[in-house]
């Protein structure tokens, strides 16, 4: 799935296209802007992994994907006061509460994949998009139905303190956020590229068919690059949760659509062209957040975060449509 | 891995059937292999070979019945033939080009996984590379990079990385320089000698007629002829049809 390609190029233009230097009132606002990018950014990575995993096998974007979130963050809420109530300890109830939502997004993963994608393995691509879309409205209606239109309060777990690293503030939460998602990341990246499991699902991705020559059950791979994603997609939704202390049946959408753009700025399928590029764009978002004001001269506000990931999108479309450390010719035999 | 006895074939397709739409590639075929054989199927461009090969190996959809060591398998899915003992080397070799010369190697071992096969895996390797010099230079290197004599070797020694009883090989000449083919068929040679029962497919008759004992002349999907290599090379009309006389 790698292809080595060092995008300093790339990453140069980033750099010089980053707010002027006079605009940059302090070094400190600036540093602030990257710790809150780099954790918004761990959190796009953790999504945009579990798009990627299964478009390098299927060719197929899960538009589902950013519900599954949504899911998994609200059922880490739920089981978060639940077991609050319980009188457990915050720390336990952090871990018991993702274990149990990735429990049911993996359950909600591999049902997806059942009864919208699999009978259409073979139909034209079109077709699982479409399928992919009704999910996501589904998902989203039946959230809808069981939590309410209203925004629900995420429970503190974790303290409310923060460290002062120079003239930045780095809370707890962004650091466990940071510290989960690049662990996590790390661990899958070693699977992929350095496990008998691995080495299956990149063959699977390359072709399924040779892959079966070899002993490989696609439909395993499959499911199980579901089941990666979709436990990534809990993380994701858990953490998300608790760094806005707020959860609720939409947020889905836009996070999900920004995890895509991430996946594809850094070349969809390729896994840490899924990381390089959610991590690039939470701190493009953060930086771009906040001197936009300074920027426009006070014309526009904070409020317009959401912009930059589309134009974002939008250039990476135009410019480089394989992405960051994507592959420059087709990629599927 | 129940052996054949030695009445029985290692391998007996009877009534094959392939068709693509209403255009049937495949018509009715029978025939057998004999486990410790070399046999070749002979024929033009299109005459089915291909698809016949593919359909043993599950990977379309095929009429008729197919015993392989006893036991009906027609109905098993592509992916539960290698631990039954039988490996195919697609056409086109099918190397995995993104993932490296041992990534490929140790894909082909990918159902021998019990932790007691370890061993008899690393050094199934070894012998791969001693079987085939140049995979052992380029061992760490993506399998895409390799020239298309090497994805072959790289393609058959995956194989055989899977202790395969029967091995199926579809074309393993096509597009190799001659030298290339000669290391290439020597391979094939030694595997036979080895005790790996194979079934080639080839389009070069002289070539295939040569390493083989006995052969199958295939045309527009329906076997015509069979006897041993030494009578279809002195046939007449094998020898004005595929050997250019």
């Amino acid at each position: 799935m790698v292809v080595p390609y060092k995008p300093y190029g790339q990453l140069a233009l980033l750099v010089l296209c980053l707010p002027p230097y006079r605009i940059i009132r302090g070094v400190d606002i600036f540093l602030q802007q990257v710790a809150n990018g780099l954790t918004l950014g761990s959190i796009y990575a953790l999504v945009a992994l579990g798009y990627t995993l299964v478009y390098g096998i299927l060719g197929l974007i899960n538009f589902a994907h950013g519900e599954v979130v949504m899911v998994g963050a609200l059922t880490a809420l739920a089981a978060s006061k639940f077991l609050l109530a319980a009188a457990l300890p915050p720390a336990v109830v952090f871990v018991l509460a993702f274990l149990l939502a990735a429990a049911v997004c993996m359950a909600l993963g591999i049902v997806i994949e059942r009864i919208a994608y699999r009978p259409l393995r073979n139909a034209p691509r079109l077709a699982p998009l479409i399928t992919a879309i009704g999910v996501s409205i589904i998902l989203q209606q039946l959230a809808m139905m069981l939590w309410g239109r209203s925004y629900h309060a995420m429970p503190q777990l974790l303290p409310e303190m923060a460290f002062a690293l120079g003239g930045v503030q780095i809370t707890v939460i962004q650091l466990v956020i940071i510290g989960v998602a690049g662990l996590t990341m790390a661990a899958l990246l070693v699977l992929v590229n350095r496990t008998r499991l691995g080495r299956a699902m990149r063959a699977t991705a390359e072709s399924p068919s040779i892959a079966a020559l070899m002993g490989v059950d696609a439909n395993r791979i499959i499911v199980l690059a579901f089941l990666i994603g979709s436990a990534l997609a809990a993380l994701a939704g858990m953490l998300v949760a608790s760094n806005y202390g707020i959860a609720h049946y939409n947020m889905g959408f836009m996070l999900g659509l920004k995890a895509f753009t991430a996946a594809v700025l850094g070349g969809i399928g390729n896994l840490a062209g899924a990381v390089v590029g959610g991590l690039l764009l939470g701190v493009i978002e953060a930086l771009g957040a906040g001197y936009i004001g300074d920027l426009t001269g006070g014309v526009l506000g904070s409020q317009y975060q959401d912009v930059f990931a589309f134009f974002v999108l939008i250039g990476v479309l135009v410019l480089r449509p394989a992405g960051l450390l994507g592959e420059r010719v087709a990629e599927r035999a | 891995m129940a052996a054949a006895t030695d009445h029985q074939p290692l391998l007996n397709v009877a009534n094959l059937q392939v068709r693509y739409g209403s255009i049937m590639a495949v018509k009715d075929i029978s025939f057998c292999v004999t486990a410790g054989e070399l046999v070749c199927l002979i024929g033009a461009n299109g005459a089915g070979k291909t698809s016949t090969l593919k359909a043993l190996a599950r990977m379309i959809p095929a009429g008729g019945e197919i015993h392989y060591a006893g036991q009906r398998i027609d109905g098993l899915p592509a992916y539960a033939l290698i631990s039954q003992g039988l490996a195919l080397v697609p056409e086109g070799r099918g190397v995995f080009s993104r993932l490296t010369v041992a990534e490929n190697l140790a894909m082909g071992a990918y159902h021998r996984h019990r932790p007691d096969e370890r061993a008899a895996v690393q050094e199934d390797e070894a012998r791969m590379y001693v079987l085939f010099p140049r995979l052992a230079e380029r061992r760490r290197q993506l399998a895409g990079t390799l020239s298309g004599g090497e994805q072959q070797m790289l393609a058959i020694g995956r194989a055989l990385m899977g202790k395969p009883q029967l091995l199926l090989l579809d074309e393993p000449s096509m597009g190799l320089a001659p030298l290339l083919v000669q290391t290439v068929f020597d391979a094939i040679r030694s595997v036979a000698q080895s005790g790996v029962t194979i079934l080639l497919v080839e389009q070069n008759a002289r070539l295939a007629l040569t390493v083989c004992s006995r052969g199958y002349v295939m045309e527009s999907g329906a076997i015509t002829l069979t006897d041993s290599a030494e009578n279809l090379l002195a046939d007449p009309r094998v020898r004005a049809a595929y050997l250019g006389e």
